[in-house]
């Protein structure tokens, strides 16, 4: 290595720091509130390391039965039921939004556009308005309080993001590779699944990412659509921290750390198949 | 592969169709009868213990099955609002805070209840507490908790500084803070939770009722911008201005009161019950055993007009749902939940509605009942009856954004007292008139 | 975004269409494509519109109707009352600049922020693994958390933004940054940013390793310097991904809600009370229906000007093909 990759190098790992301090100074410091109890919470200055760190935010979730509020006895539901709601969602988005994307974007039939239009716009409108007549429909199907109810509810509007991003991702592709298989007798869902769906995949990662997240973190809804312990979802778990007059901030924050741990856990995951680079020596191959 | 779509597509558009068509609402079972009831996580008594009498009730009642749902008190407005567009009801009958009555009767969601209360309810409970459920003399609920705005203070500090009383008028508690401030005891002496939410209305109510104020007149138009309501307002920004209370409370719930009220970094603390026992709690409290309770203080020109004390009511009851199909049920349930016994039982976690609990043998019995009774009892039986309501219009809560509003941009300079105290009123006028 | 705005061009049907092209054949060629096109789309069809059109009719109608909550409460028909007067009253107005400012300050400094993460990692310093799997931390953390804890780095007593402020020597006294008009929306800001900056670098990010390097490494060839190959070449291709995020990020940013929620309930004295915000309370605090519905809709015409200016100014068909 010369001395001008390594001066670019070592500029580059310099220019992260900021960055990882923005991202972990804020982390850290949930996680040492997670680890005290209220009264070190607010001792002035406050203390960067707890002075007697405990972990019973975290074992009075994790082994319910023992906590002196309900609230973290059944944080452990409530994340499982997250877990499932979140990852059916996202599979199924990833897979119906795939197919539609593609559609949209590379085949010119009759009503491509009003239907790209009309997917738009049922993004525009608030959540806050549709809840009371989804609400009235769930209720008179009998949905409420059953995960599924959340389910459909997310795909509505997870799907429509999935579709717009993995659109602009397949738009990226470069057509000659499309045209290239098309002459090699492909069909139109040959060039998908073959061409377009394997190059297009860290695009298809980070959209996954992205519904999972927005079904992972979704709170209105799950709301007014759950409350008893078959379909609670974490969000609506950690809002029972907050009391009517106190909120308890440590368990609050401990269960967000917990919270956080199956999106990151599935990054991790993803880790290993975003492979960069695969564009590039497709178009050259 | 193409099979594969098609196949995919396929069992998507049954999965819907069945989802849609399938679950046809149930009808009601012949046999035990299922009521929901909707609560608030940490009202009085936690949600094992409600459990535990809804258990009990259930072992007296077998043909009726009780599933209680406990909720933030911040969602439990809107649960009951989306729950009531619902045929049947989601929720059989819910906790109301006292100051949705009148909304929600404008909305039909309250059942009248006057002909199910008996005289021994009637007369057996603290009158102060049936104001929460009564509305053109009909009945529309259970009492269930009760609670004021309590003065509480640092004793050992206020010693420090050298005085041997609490403040018994606000003019008095500007004295002393003044003094607490110069002798460096606490930077802010005094803390409110002023922030943009109903707190800061409860706060207003206090000192506008300890001036002799109120919020409306005879004729239901808005008071509370008068010379009166106007000296509370300029009063509050004042002690700001002056550094005796601190600037955040403009920014601050009742949690951020009892935050800097427990870490010693304030020497009065208005707040609600709850204050007090976490006071005593070393792992939420730096002050233990140095917290006293005194009532509440008013304006000298409120004790020169007779006002004796002024407070809030902050209770909740219990309130059956008018479209329940079962309201029997649910009543008869309701009215085990504040039973005299059930309540006695679980005297040590939330004080009894019943007046009788307040007196001779049961008084005694009461106060022994936990640790921080002896205090809070005395307390509760000083500052309760001077429990002030809030306006009961249908439209509180629009009405009650509007003064949130106007007491902030007093706060912050944006306009003077007098000006958005004001453009509040007519706002009410313009609520009353729709 | 704008990509979508113009289907595939008919480039690759003409492409097919060697010496031979009967009409016949042209045509089932089309009708097979548009068949399997429909059958691509129409499950999420059925998904999307099963949940959301009868809801958004049903708030479309009421949204002419003075509506108030309750059972059996009457309904009076208004015409465009509701949004009359919304549009006739100052506090809209606020509200609307507030949230526009909201929006503007988080997105692009969501997308100038996002945008250099991403290709800091695409420049794969050391550690670029670790950066990049750090960033999901912050999306991750439950956005009611997320309010939580900068709630408590702001507080004015106990916050740790104070306590390094101080030690920094930067300001000489605790400040009650919520509680100042200057301050608490930038701070909301703040928070938002540090919530959802992941997702634009990811995003970028992932756009970016898809960019053919040829171009690159023929302009560095030629002479150009790394700002230049970044400006005139890599930006512009990443005209779709960045179209995205923006108009994803803009829509999400101008209904934001839960964060000023949790931080500061829309204070102080209003200021930092967003229009999600507003329709909220319209809807479910003061039990006016109608009001909430009408409010709804003209949100929805902000943000779909919003998203058709933005496919006006950054939408060039050219540059999707390579």
């Amino acid at each position: 290595m010369n001395y001008r990759r390594f001066l670019r190098k070592l500029v580059l790992f310099v220019l992260t720091i900021p960055v990882l301090l923005f991202i972990f100074f804020p982390v850290l410091w949930l996680f040492s509130a997670s680890l005290s109890t209220q009264v070190e919470l607010f001792t002035v200055p406050p203390r960067w390391v707890p002075e007697h760190p405990t972990f019973q935010n975290y074992l009075d979730i994790i082994f319910p039965g023992q906590a002196a509020s309900s609230v973290p006895r059944t944080f452990g539901v409530a994340l499982l039921n997250s877990i499932k709601i979140a990852s059916s969602v996202t599979i199924i988005c990833i897979v119906l939004g795939s197919l539609a994307a593609y559609a949209l974007v590379r085949i010119p039939f009759k009503f491509n556009l009003p239907i790209q239009m009309g997917i738009l716009g049922t993004r525009m409108i608030p959540e806050v308005s549709l809840i009371i007549p989804l609400f009235v429909m769930a209720s008179r199907l009998d949905l409420i309080n059953k995960p599924i109810v959340l389910v459909i509810t997310y795909m509505s509007f997870a799907l429509p993001f999935a579709i717009w991003m993995m659109a602009a991702f397949f738009q990226t592709i470069p057509i000659e590779l499309e045209d290239a298989a098309r002459l090699d007798g492909c069909t139109r869902l040959g060039i998908l699944f073959r061409v377009v769906m394997p190059i297009s995949l860290p695009g298809i990662i980070s959209t996954t990412m992205f519904v999972f997240l927005v079904a992972w973190d979704e709170f209105f809804y799950a709301l007014i659509f759950t409350s008893t312990l078959a379909a609670k979802t974490a969000p609506v778990a950690i809002a029972e921290f907050i009391g009517r007059f106190a909120v308890n901030i440590n368990g609050m924050m401990a269960g967000g750390i917990l919270a956080a741990v199956p999106p990151v856990v599935l990054a991790l995951i993803f880790q290993r198949y975003i492979v960069s680079g695969l564009a590039a020596g497709a178009v050259k191959g | 592969m193409r099979t594969q779509n098609k196949i995919t597509s396929l069992a998507l558009a049954f999965l819907f169709l069945a989802a849609a068509l399938g679950c046809a609402p149930q009808e009601a079972a012949a046999g035990p009868v299922t009521i929901h009831i909707l609560t608030m996580d940490q009202a009085g008594l936690k949600p094992a213990e409600i459990d535990q009498i809804a258990r009990d009730f259930e072992s007296q009642n077998p043909d009726i099955k009780v599933v209680m749902e406990y909720l933030g008190y911040d969602f439990i407005h809107d649960k009951i609002t989306t729950g009531m567009a619902a045929k049947p009801p989601a929720y059989d009958a819910a906790i109301i805070d006292v100051i949705w009555p009148d909304e929600f009767i404008k909305a039909g969601y309250l059942l009248d209840v006057t002909d199910r209360v008996t005289a021994e309810m009637r007369e057996g409970i603290f009158p102060a507490s049936w104001n929460g459920v009564t509305r053109n003399g009909k009945i529309y609920g259970m009492p269930w908790l009760m609670d004021v705005k309590y003065f509480m203070y640092n004793k050992d500090m206020l010693q420090q500084a050298g005085f041997s009383e609490p403040p018994k008028t606000w003019e008095e508690l500007v004295e002393q803070a003044k003094a607490i401030k110069e002798q460096g005891i606490a930077e802010y002496p005094v803390t409110w939770s002023w922030n943009q939410k109903e707190g800061v209305v409860c706060d207003y109510a206090v000192l506008l009722f300890g001036n002799g104020g109120k919020f409306v007149d005879e004729n239901g138009k808005p008071a509370f911008n008068d010379e009166k309501g106007v000296e509370v307002l300029t009063w509050m920004k004042q002690t700001v201005d002056d550094g005796l209370t601190n600037p955040s409370a403009v920014s601050s719930d009742e949690m951020a009161v009892e935050a800097d009220f427990l870490a010693g970094k304030s020497v009065f603390a208005v707040n609600w019950l709850f204050q007090y026992s976490d006071s005593n709690d070393p792992s939420k409290s730096q002050i233990v055993g140095q917290v006293a309770f005194a009532p509440m203080p008013v304006f000298k020109a409120g004790a020169d007009a007779g006002i004796k004390g002024s407070s809030v009511d902050g209770s909740s009851s219990f309130a059956v749902m008018a479209t329940t199909p079962y309201p029997d049920q649910t009543w008869k349930f309701l009215t085990y939940l504040s039973s005299n016994d059930v309540q006695m039982k679980y005297s040590a976690e939330m004080l009894p509605i019943w007046t009788a609990d307040f007196e001779g043998a049961n008084l005694e019995k009461l106060k022994a009942a936990n640790p921080t009774n002896p205090v809070t009892v005395p307390a509760f039986l000083e500052q309760f009856p001077y429990a002030n309501e809030r306006p009961t219009v249908p439209y509180y809560n629009e009405a009650s954004a509007a003064l949130q509003l106007a007491i902030q941009e007093a706060l912050t300079g944006v306009k003077t007292p007098q000006q958005a105290l004001d453009d509040a009123a007519a706002k009410w006028v313009e609520l009353a008139g729709k | 975004m704008g990509s979508l705005l113009l289907a595939s061009p008919p480039h690759l049907l003409s492409m097919t269409v060697t010496s031979e092209s009967p009409l016949q054949r042209k045509l089932s060629l089309r009708e097979k494509d548009a068949r399997v096109a429909w059958l691509l789309v129409a499950p999420s069809l059925l998904v999307i519109l099963g949940v959301t059109l009868w809801p958004i009719l049903y708030t479309f109608i009421l949204s002419f109707f003075v509506a108030p909550t309750g059972i059996n409460q009457a309904r009076t028909f208004v015409g465009f009352g509701n949004y009359l007067e919304m549009l006739a009253d100052p506090a809209f107005w606020e509200t609307i600049q507030r949230t526009v400012y909201f929006t503007v300050a988080s997105v692009s400094l969501e997308l100038i922020l996002g945008l250099a993460v991403a290709q800091l990692i695409h420049s794969r310093p050391w550690g670029w693994k670790f950066l990049r799997f750090s960033l999901i931390i912050p999306w991750a953390v439950p956005t009611i958390v997320n309010g939580a804890m900068w709630r408590w780095i702001y507080s004015a007593d106990f916050g740790a933004l104070n306590a390094i402020l101080f030690q920094l020597g930067l300001i000489k006294h605790y400040v009650p940054w919520l509680a100042l008009s200057s301050s608490a929306m930038n701070l909301v800001i703040l928070a938002d940013i540090w919530h959802t900056m992941p997702f634009v670098a990811l995003i970028l990010q992932a756009a970016l390793a898809n960019l053919p390097e040829e171009l690159n490494e023929a302009a560095a060839v030629d002479g150009a310097n790394a700002f230049q190959r970044f400006w005139h070449i890599r930006l512009p291709l990443l005209r779709p991904a960045i179209l995205v995020a923006l108009i994803v990020r803009t829509v999400e940013a101008f209904r934001v809600f839960d964060i000023v929620y949790i931080i500061t309930s829309g204070g102080p004295a209003s200021k930092t009370m967003t229009i999600s915000y507003l329709t909220y309370l319209y809807s479910f605090s003061y039990g006016k229906q109608g009001t909430g519905a009408a409010l709804s809709f003209l949100i929805s015409i902000f943000t779909i000007a919003m998203a058709i200016l933005y496919i006006r100014f950054l939408y060039r068909p050219e540059e999707t093909q390579s």
